[in-house]
């Protein structure tokens, strides 16, 4: 064969390799465009992977660091429905965080390394859950507020793009809705008891609401990621959007019960048929997202703690299983 | 105070005080599998203490199920003591979940042919959970007996540590007595053969070595605690005490 | 000529199995009631088969939402690739005859 030939015969693989790249792109976007669901197998690009990894494994570590804050009162609740309430509730968390570092695996990546990335303060959770819970009406607030905002995302989130993320994120959202009804009720309750019980209920939602409507993020216009994720359908709605839906349906909520929202600028817009509200304290935001927050470095330890004081037990579970085969 | 609400209040005790202990575990476990399974089984435990405490407060018609749990002092829990040890490392908490699950696995199949109906029901409602914890704890202490060296050394300790703990199982008082009489309740002493049994199987698949019967802890059926109870109670009691007139 | 197959790249599915704290991954399948298919819900970490199970329970059915429970190994998973997916399934669309409503029934047959 001559070296012509030979360099014909390579340039036409090339051509078609990069024919066949082109193809896959094509393909993977009309997927998205299609709504019909990326699975691990698929070709994605490189950075949509790793997008929704980060993306899922930082919604999985909100759900096991948030653990810590309402298991603070599991060993303080004041009956045995209340008890049995919050314990199935942080239980759900953890089976949350599970399915969301399950989905988060079939993108090639482990939970170990996960955890490395928690640990060495690579990966982030939501901010919320640096704030600490002084009283028992933070369950409430919690609850109502925190679960309330996450269910306003997650909602959205079930229509995401990528399979694994989709389903995870239905089963989420049903149990979601009790933990809402429940930090409710705790509420509801407290607001119509006794005087101290109304202060104690006024209280949390003075301190959780700022810290709630956060949850959503920066503004549009400063979310540098915001674009991609709306373009592959990894996110279906933008942070001022979801912000609105939770502010506009949550007000009601606090009325219903007799309780104030923080907020002297909160006003009904009858044009935009939606709450006008206050600008949030951006520094407190960027703050407590750089790792100055009450909590931060206690939440960051108390996992570490964990993992650390398991490790003979996991090497046992190991050592074990390996003299079986 | 009625016996049939005494003896129903030493079941109670020792689920609702060994659920607390193990509710502390809540997102300290050693992997998060495990971190469910605790809280799985603290949830079951407060479920049987609920049911019990409800049975209480019917007998009594005074007292309602929380007012027994949140207003009663250190000396009226008649818990084991085995169950409002601190939980100490991972190791030390199974040890004493498979001590506990073994016994109350033969415990309530006895209860479950109870004269007295809603402890029978519970009885048999009970045992279902239970054994499922039982075979949680046991695959443990297997797991850990049979694992590495340090696991062995570890568990070992802990076994070693609590067995002066397990003779309250099976203490027959005149309570019990009486309530056997009744055929409301159940003859501890016969359950050790059996128990004796399961968990020697278990020490042997873990390769742990059985400790010897030395001296017994006692006093729980009289309300004589380890130092333990109080800091619980003071903990767990906190809210309602603070608060006399709020209802939660 | 080729079909062009030798060139397809591999699925992206990177394997870092070598870390030495890795637990074992295991696929679960759930059977929510008696005579339904079972179905994929996810993974749980374990270490043997017996805590894979009890895992998967303990994740899986808090609701009691299973009856049987299966376990495997991810590793042992044989899973076809989305370039297979014409040779695979594409054919049975346009054989028509595999289809059930494949057939003409006279008029007036009745019970049938």
């Amino acid at each position: 064969m001559s070296e012509q030939t030979i360099d014909k015969k390579i340039d036409s693989k090339k051509k078609r390799k990069i024919n066949y790249a082109f193809l896959q792109e094509q393909l993977f976007e009309d997927k998205i465009n299609l709504e019909k669901k990326i699975e691990p197998k698929d070709w994605m690009p490189d950075e949509y992977r790793q997008h929704l990894i980060r993306q899922i494994s930082q919604h999985a570590h909100s759900e096991i660091i948030g653990m810590q804050p309402e298991g603070n009162w599991i060993t303080r609740a004041p009956s045995l429905r209340a008890k049995m309430i919050l314990l199935a509730k942080v239980q759900d968390e953890a089976g949350h965080g599970l399915y969301l570092y399950s989905a988060c695996e079939t993108l090639g990546v482990t939970r170990d390394e996960l955890n490395k990335q928690l640990h060495d303060g690579k990966a982030k959770y939501s901010s919320i859950f640096n704030y600490p819970t002084l009283s028992w009406a933070d369950m409430g607030a919690i609850g109502w507020l925190v679960d309330g905002a996450a269910i306003v995302n997650q909602v959205s989130l079930q229509k995401t793009s990528y399979g694994p993320y989709s389903r995870g994120m239905i089963k989420i959202c049903k149990e979601e809705s009790f933990h809402q009804r429940q930090g409710y009720e705790i509420m509801a309750q407290m607001a119509n008891g006794t005087k101290e019980q109304k202060e104690m209920a006024q209280d949390a939602l003075n301190r959780f609401w700022w810290p709630s409507i956060m949850m959503f993020g920066p503004h549009d216009a400063d979310s540098p990621r915001t674009g991609n994720a709306m373009k592959w359908k990894i996110k279906r709605k933008t942070n001022d959007e979801l912000r609105q839906n939770f502010i506009d349906k949550t007000v009601a909520q606090a009325e219903l019960i007799g309780l104030k929202i923080p907020d002297p600028d909160l006003k009904w817009n009858e044009e935009r048929g939606s709450y006008d509200f206050g600008e949030i304290d951006w520094e407190e935001f960027w703050n407590v997202v750089k790792g100055n927050g009450p909590c931060n470095e206690q939440r960051l330890n108390h996992h570490k703690k964990a993992h650390e004081d398991g490790q003979w037990v996991r090497d046992a579970a190991k050592a074990y299983a390996q003299k079986q085969n | 105070m009625n016996d049939l609400e005494k003896y129903t209040l030493r079941i109670a005790d020792s689920a609702l005080i060994l659920s607390h202990r193990l509710s502390e575990w809540c997102s300290r476990g050693p992997s998060l599998e495990e971190d469910i399974a605790l809280s799985n089984i603290s949830l079951d435990l407060l479920g049987q203490a609920n049911s019990l405490l409800e049975y209480c407060s019917k007998i009594n018609g005074q007292t309602t199920a929380d007012g027994l749990a949140f207003k009663r002092n250190e000396r009226e829990f008649y818990n084991f003591q085995i169950c409002e040890l601190e939980n100490g490392h991972f190791g030390d908490t199974i040890i004493r979940q498979f001590l506990f699950d073994s016994y109350t696995s033969l415990f309530f199949k006895k209860l479950s042919d109870s004269e007295d109906e809603t402890l029978s029901a519970i009885a048999l409602k009970s045992i279902k959970e239970i054994n499922y914890h039982l075979r949680h704890s046991s695959n443990w202490v297997v797991r850990l007996g049979d694992g590495t060296e340090l696991s062995n050394e570890k568990i070992q300790k802990s076994l070693n540590n609590i067995w002066k703990y397990t003779g309250e199982f099976f203490e027959m008082d005149e309570l019990d007595n009486k309530m056997l009489a009744n055929k409301i309740g159940v003859d501890n002493k016969e359950l050790k053969k059996d128990w004796d049994n399961i968990t020697n199987e278990t020490f042997q698949k873990a390769k742990l070595v059985r400790p010897n019967d030395g001296h017994m802890m006692t006093g729980s059926k009289k309300g004589i605690h380890t130092e333990n109870l109080g800091k619980i109670l003071s903990v767990m009691q906190y809210i309602p005490r603070a608060y006399p007139n709020a209802k939660w | 000529m080729g079909n062009g197959l030798e060139m397809l790249p591999k699925p992206m599915l990177k394997n870092k199995t070598k870390m030495s704290n890795a637990a074992t991954v295991w696929e679960v399948f759930i059977q929510s009631k008696n005579g339904l298919a079972h179905k994929h819900v996810g993974n749980v970490h374990a270490e043997d088969k017996e805590m894979a199970l009890q895992n998967a329970r303990d994740l899986y059915t808090r609701r009691n939402e299973g009856s049987c429970i299966w376990v495997v190994k991810s590793e042992h998973i044989v899973s076809s690739v989305p370039e297979d997916e014409e040779s695979f399934f594409d054919p049975s669309n346009d054989k028509v005859y595999r289809h059930p409503t494949f057939y003409n029934l006279p008029d007036g047959a009745k019970h049938i």
